[in-house]
């Protein structure tokens, strides 16, 4: 396939979608019994189950910090989840690199300094692939961190943008990244705007950054809307259910 | 000198008691109106400074925000968000059931569904041969004779320390190794705190609802606390329990759990409810999905 046919003539891409347009977003908090937290969510196509244990006592002694609880990632792809079936180990090295950015995206955000010697698990796995891993990873872990109640200084929402034939697209699946697009992938805390990750593939020209940058940033609103509604109205139907009266 | 009692006041206005009868330090039309609402991590709460932060609050820019997703709660100028999934925090007093993890030098690691391990004194247990007896070295090289990795055990939150971990004891009767039953989990915030955890059902089980959200069913021991034999209380050997008494046990835990996966408010009086309702299924019916809505509806409507 060539590079031409990723955006038609009326300037569709190949999903349908309009440039700046993210994929639809579901997601659903509190889907494991047995985990503290956890959560489901699906971007387009691509699918993933996040869940959360903890603040627990560390079982590795070697993890454990003594004034702050330690964070442990994750993440693992499912071999049915890409159009050819293989088998991958949780040391894949880029699975690996993927569960370090996620480990980093939370650090500064999970108040970790109030569990003391304790940790905090973040189990991921990818049910289907098609593209915009990091993103959903952030956006599943961010929800199930929110459902075990852990505090955290905001919501982490991420997205992704890329540039293809000068044209800034939002939210690139899988076909669209495959062809050493430039994709910037950001990590927003949506309220004060901070960013606590930005991760480019590829490479991009300094004056589109920029622009890119702030695509993205969008779409990480936009996210956000939809997750701050999962939450609220997961919590409001707890309540309602463990005290009908009111 | 002599002492004067001044007789409280009356209060001029009704607004100055809440529903306890407490006098509240503000007025209703100084207080915002943030209590019983939902908030999420990040959301801001309010901006007066005048209210202290509590749990699952932070302070930035002159503003207090909630670290959580849950509910806003308010003691006076104390304000404080509650999750409702949140793990077990311990509270002195509380009666919570724990799991031996490991035993180590004078004191045993009890798994307490928080966030480290409790710890359990050697010194904080009853040894067998009477409340009065000193504890000995021999009883140090033995500790794997009262309670060994993998026991069960009520127990009581005697103290906690500056990182949020607890301290256990079980100086008392009640309290100690759990046999002759079933356990299982809950979250924690459907326990709610009252007079006793120790109930026996209508139907002829014992319930002990930890407040860690950890649940005991067991076999209705009908000796007084004080004639059961001292020597008994760290055996590892179930009494015999007859197949009845065993269904009923399984009822009560399939019960428990309808009521947890729809969460629901475990208490003795919810939990009979359930029961009766339940009796129309078979035990191992009760957690199919038609047999718990009508659980649920039941309790609901009594």
């Amino acid at each position: 396939m060539s590079r031409q046919e990723l955006i038609g003539p009326q300037g569709l891409r190949q999903d349908g979608r309009r440039a700046n347009e993210l994929r639809k977003i579901k997601c659903k908090p509190s889907v494991l019994s047995q985990a503290d937290g956890s959560s489901y969510i699906e971007q387009g196509n691509t699918k993933c189950l996040a869940a959360v244990y903890g603040p627990r006592e560390a079982r590795q002694k070697g993890q454990v910090i003594h004034n702050k609880a330690s964070i442990n990632v994750e993440l693992s792809l499912a071999p049915f989840s890409m159009s050819e079936r293989k088998k991958r180990t949780k040391y894949d090295k880029r699975l690996l690199e993927i569960a370090s950015a996620v480990k980093q995206t939370f650090e500064p955000v999970i108040m970790t300094s109030l569990f003391a010697r304790s940790q905090i698990d973040i189990y991921l796995q990818i049910l289907q692939f098609d593209g915009g891993i990091i993103q959903i990873c952030i956006n599943a872990a961010t929800l199930a961190l929110i459902d075990a109640g852990i505090p955290m200084l905001e919501y982490v929402c991420a997205c992704s943008a890329g540039i293809i034939e000068n044209t800034i697209l939002l939210d690139l699946n899988n076909t669209e990244e495959s062809f050493d697009t430039p994709e910037l992938t950001v990590a927003l805390l949506p309220k004060s705007e901070k960013v606590t990750l930005l991760q480019l593939d590829s490479r991009l020209q300094v004056n589109e950054f920029e622009n890119v940058m702030r695509t993205a940033a969008k779409g990480c609103k936009e996210i956000y809307e939809v997750l701050e509604d999962a939450t609220r109205d997961h919590i409001k139907d707890l309540l309602n259910r463990s005290n009908p009266i009111n | 000198m002599s002492v004067h009692f001044l007789f409280p006041k009356p209060s001029s206005s009704e607004e100055k008691k809440d529903s306890d009868g407490d006098i509240d330090m503000l007025l209703k039309s100084q207080r915002e109106n943030f209590e019983k609402h939902v908030v999420i991590p990040g959301e801001g709460i309010t901006h007066d400074t005048k209210y202290m932060g509590g749990h699952g609050t932070y302070f930035d820019h002159e503003t207090h925000f909630s670290s959580v997703a849950g509910v806003v709660e308010r003691v006076n100028n104390l304000i404080s968000v509650r999750s409702l999934h949140a793990r077990y925090t311990g509270n002195i007093g509380d009666l919570v059931i724990g799991r031996i993890t490991e035993v180590s030098n004078k004191r045993w690691k009890v798994d307490i569904n928080s966030r480290q391990d409790a710890v359990l004194l050697l010194s904080a247990i009853n040894l067998p041969g009477g409340v009065q007896r000193r504890k000995t070295e021999a009883d140090e090289l033995q500790m794997r004779k009262f309670f060994i990795e993998g026991d069960l055990l009520a127990a009581e939150v005697q103290g906690t320390f500056q990182d949020g971990s607890s301290s256990l004891h079980t100086r008392n009767l009640k309290y100690g190794k759990l046999r002759n039953g079933s356990f299982l989990a809950v979250p924690p915030a459907l326990i709610q705190r009252s007079k006793t955890h120790f109930h026996t059902l209508s139907c002829g089980v014992d319930v002990t609802l930890g407040l860690n959200g950890y649940v005991w069913v067991g076999k209705h021991s009908s000796k007084p606390l004080e004639e059961v034999d001292p020597e008994s209380i760290y055996s590892n050997e179930n009494e015999p329990i007859d197949q009845a008494t065993r269904e009923t046990i399984a009822r009560v835990c399939n019960c428990i759990n309808a009521l947890s996966r729809n969460f629901m408010n475990i208490t003795d009086t919810v939990i009979n409810y359930a029961y009766e309702a339940s009796l129309k299924y078979p035990v191992k019916e009760v957690l199919k999905s038609e047999a718990m809505e009508f659980i649920v509806n039941q309790v609901k409507s009594s």
